[in-house]
């Protein structure tokens, strides 16, 4: 009996061997020279973002594209021929305990590479560790910009991809000479308003000196009461409100923009913060017309995109909505396991160096590439017209991939 | 101001006038449900955000079974929410009262402690049972545009409704507490329990109708927040410090009083906000109310001798 038990493990293990001919080629010893949880069959990552406390609204998303993305990356064969695993940990939306995670799953359970974090915060709170312990995070967000990092790839826009691109099409279609800046009071929408105030000023005077901008104001994160600054918008009869408001306080934004009759058919407005996810709570009628920069939409027509949107309402529901950063996560379990395959290797070094360069052909936004040294990606930066059904329609694409620019001189 | 007409400066007097009294209105709903149940009862209700939100997911719910199941009626629903978003939240204050406050009238610190703690056991079942993700209610198409009386001059309808809402509640509140035997007993028992007691009112039917009333206003006010804002797990915590401070300013106990500091404060804070940006208003707004609270140390309005 104990002999036919024996046997028939052997003979498992055996069909195993068989069925995993990536082995020969990339021996564990091979691939793994750091002791990171590579096994012949499995590969361990971390996903480390906030299930819980107020950040889980916005994370939700980003975990449920990794997961997609794992899953088909294991359907697809895995990863040099093996599995990948999630060790999943929640932030909590409270820094320290991003930190303390990001420690555990590196030091503890010495996982291949971490996806995750969404705020600016979470992501300065755990970069000491990535860079001091040696680990690669895949970080989704589009964010201020101003920092780069050989253990972090940026899978979302940096400021000036979106700014930039936005304002200038502002400009060019919409004839926005005077300029509005609004945002929540928090680091990401200061720099971003910063970058936007310089371009303004010194790069778009160039072309017509009336360029100007004629107000700019931050309220608190949460707050929701906007009729002061709704009146202050209408007395300066800006071209283009040009606006970063974030999470809850997006809803009262639009809807009292609506009760107080600035609707599109008076008045531009171009958003760098609001996605379909936020769209949801709003209610499309309730932002109909206006405009937002981003380098994704649900609604993009691509094969690729109509194949991640399908897979990912098959696995999350039919009620789910895929904003920019859903997407910018999905990227990030795709390039790491090209970058994985191109340098043959899981050792953080070599995934660091082979990352410049590396290309996502069929991504569902479209063309990207891991920019040479920066670590962010060349993409595709795009204008929707908001719809009211919830879903954007893309009046514009940049013609060219436009290239991650972290450091902007004269912008600073 | 030099740039503008004079007809621009009336217009946007009158607007700024109209977001200050939007304002008081927002207090106002705030304020009541913490008035009746930390000023008359003397319990420091911490959940009462948590009342407030029930409400809201309320009429979200009830907007989008509305609008998946009848959209007609979408025009209407609000007939069948606000009632609704009054029931439950009473419904769910009577049972808290019963199980979790009465047993805490002679430790009034350790209501603050049992709310909180039952504050949070409300957000993680929002979170479980609705969900993370911001909510709103589909607003019927007459509730969404604005009244402009003259050129330039737009006033939010929503705003209108919202005051029109703050004046039945308040009023009918007042009528309840003033003119009937419930209110007379219930400010009997809020003032001296167990003299009540003696006199023959049934203090704890009492109690538990005057806390489960102040969360079922709660609701209603939650409701109305849907209008103007969204719907999330810990929304609430975004109210529940104006509205204790506007509670507090005006004096514990005193619905003038109420009205007085949620005006007083509504003004101040549409006037900052208009000359100086968001953030900052809000900075000077708490350094007054500071100032306020170090020379009125008892607020503006506070009740005569209690017990």
């Amino acid at each position: 009996m104990t002999f036919v038990v024996c046997a028939a493990l052997g003979l498992g293990l055996a069909n195993l061997q068989a069925a995993n001919p990536m082995l020969d080629k990339y021996p564990t010893d091979k691939v793994n020279t750091t002791g990171l949880a590579v096994t012949d069959d499995t590969v361990t990552v971390g996903q480390l973002h906030s299930i819980t406390g107020t950040m889980a609204i916005s994370e939700t998303g980003s975990v449920e594209a990794e997961r997609l993305a794992i899953e088909q990356i294991n359907a697809a064969g895995g990863i040099l021929g093996r599995q990948i695993k999630i060790i999943q940990e929640d932030g909590a939306s409270d820094w320290p305990t991003f930190a303390e995670k990001s420690k555990k799953l590196i030091i503890k359970d010495k996982v291949a590479c971490v996806f995750g974090c969404w705020t600016s915060a979470s992501r300065k709170a755990v970069l000491p560790i990535f860079e001091k312990e040696n680990n690669m995070l895949y970080y989704p967000t589009f964010y201020e910009g101003l920092e780069d990092s050989k253990n972090v790839i940026y899978t979302g826009q940096e400021a000036t991809q979106q700014i930039l691109y936005g304002l200038d099409w502002a400009y060019d279609t919409l004839n926005s000479r005077t300029f509005y800046l609004i945002g929540s009071d928090y680091i990401w929408p200061r720099t971003s308003m910063k970058i936007a105030r310089k371009h303004v000023e010194n790069f778009l005077t160039k072309k017509d000196p009336k360029c100007k901008v004629v107000g700019e104001e931050y309220y608190p994160l949460g707050h929701t009461n906007f009729r002061s600054l709704i009146n202050k918008v209408k007395l300066k009869k800006p071209d283009l409100m040009f606006t970063a408001v974030v999470g809850g306080s997006n809803v009262a934004w639009y809807k009292q923009l609506k009760s107080a009759g600035v609707t599109s058919d008076k008045y531009n407005l171009l958003t760098i913060s609001t996605t379909e996810d936020e769209v949801l709570g709003i209610g499309g009628e309730n932002c109909e017309g206006f405009y937002s920069s981003m380098k994704y939409f649900q609604s993009l027509d691509n094969p690729a995109n109509k194949a991640f949107v399908a897979a990912f309402k098959k696995k999350w529901g039919e009620d789910s909505v895929i904003g920019d950063v859903t997407q910018a996560a999905y990227l990030g379990p795709w390039l790491w396991k090209f970058t994985v395959e191109k340098c043959g290797s899981f050792d953080i070094d070599k995934i660091a160096e082979a990352s410049g360069g590396v290309e996502f052909k069929d991504a569902p936004e479209g063309y990207v590439r891991i920019h040479d040294t920066n670590h962010h990606l060349w993409s595709y930066s795009k204008i929707g017209k908001f719809l009211k059904n919830g879903q954007f329609e893309v009046v514009s694409t940049s013609p060219d991939l436009i290239e991650p620019y972290p450091y902007p001189e004269g912008y600073q | 101001m030099g740039d503008y007409t004079y007809q621009e400066i009336f217009s946007v007097i009158t607007m700024q006038s109209f977001a200050g009294v939007s304002l008081l209105c927002i207090y106002v709903l705030m304020g009541l449900g913490l008035y009746i149940v930390f000023g008359q009862m003397g319990v420091i209700n911490m959940a009462h955000a948590e009342f407030l939100v029930m409400g809201s997911y309320t009429m979200c719910l009830v907007s989008r079974m509305v609008t998946d199941a009848v959209p007609g009626l979408l025009d209407f629903y609000f007939l069948l929410a606000i009632p609704l978003a009054f029931a439950i939240p009473f419904g769910v204050g009577y049972l808290v009262e019963m199980s979790l406050i009465s047993r805490l009238y002679k430790r009034p610190l350790d209501t603050l402690l049992a709310t909180w703690g039952l504050s949070l056991v409300l957000q993680q079942c929002f979170r479980t049972f609705i969900g993370a993700r911001e909510m709103s209610a589909t607003l019927p198409e007459w509730m969404m545009g604005s009244w402009s009386p003259a050129d330039g001059i737009d006033i939010p309808l929503s705003g209108l409704i919202l005051m029109v809402l703050t004046i039945l509640l308040t009023a009918g509140l007042v009528i309840f507490q003033r003119k009937t035997s419930w209110g007379l007993k219930m400010r009997a028992t809020t003032q001296n329990r167990e003299m009540s007691g003696a006199l023959g009112i049934n203090t704890k039917m009492t109690d538990r109708l005057t806390f489960a009333i102040a969360c079922g206003i709660s609701g209603v006010a939650g409701a109305f927040f849907t209008t103007i804002a969204s719907t999330s797990p810990t929304a609430g915590t975004n109210y529940i410090v104006d509205a204790f401070l506007v509670l507090v300013v005006g004096g514990l106990g005193s619905l003038f009083g109420l009205f007085i500091s949620g005006g007083f404060l509504a003004l101040l804070s549409s006037i900052l906000e208009f000359f100086m940006t968001g953030s900052l208003a809000k900075v000077w707004l708490y350094l007054i109310i500071f100032a306020v609270l170090m020379k009125f140390t008892k607020g503006l309005f506070s009740e005569k001798i209690r017990t």
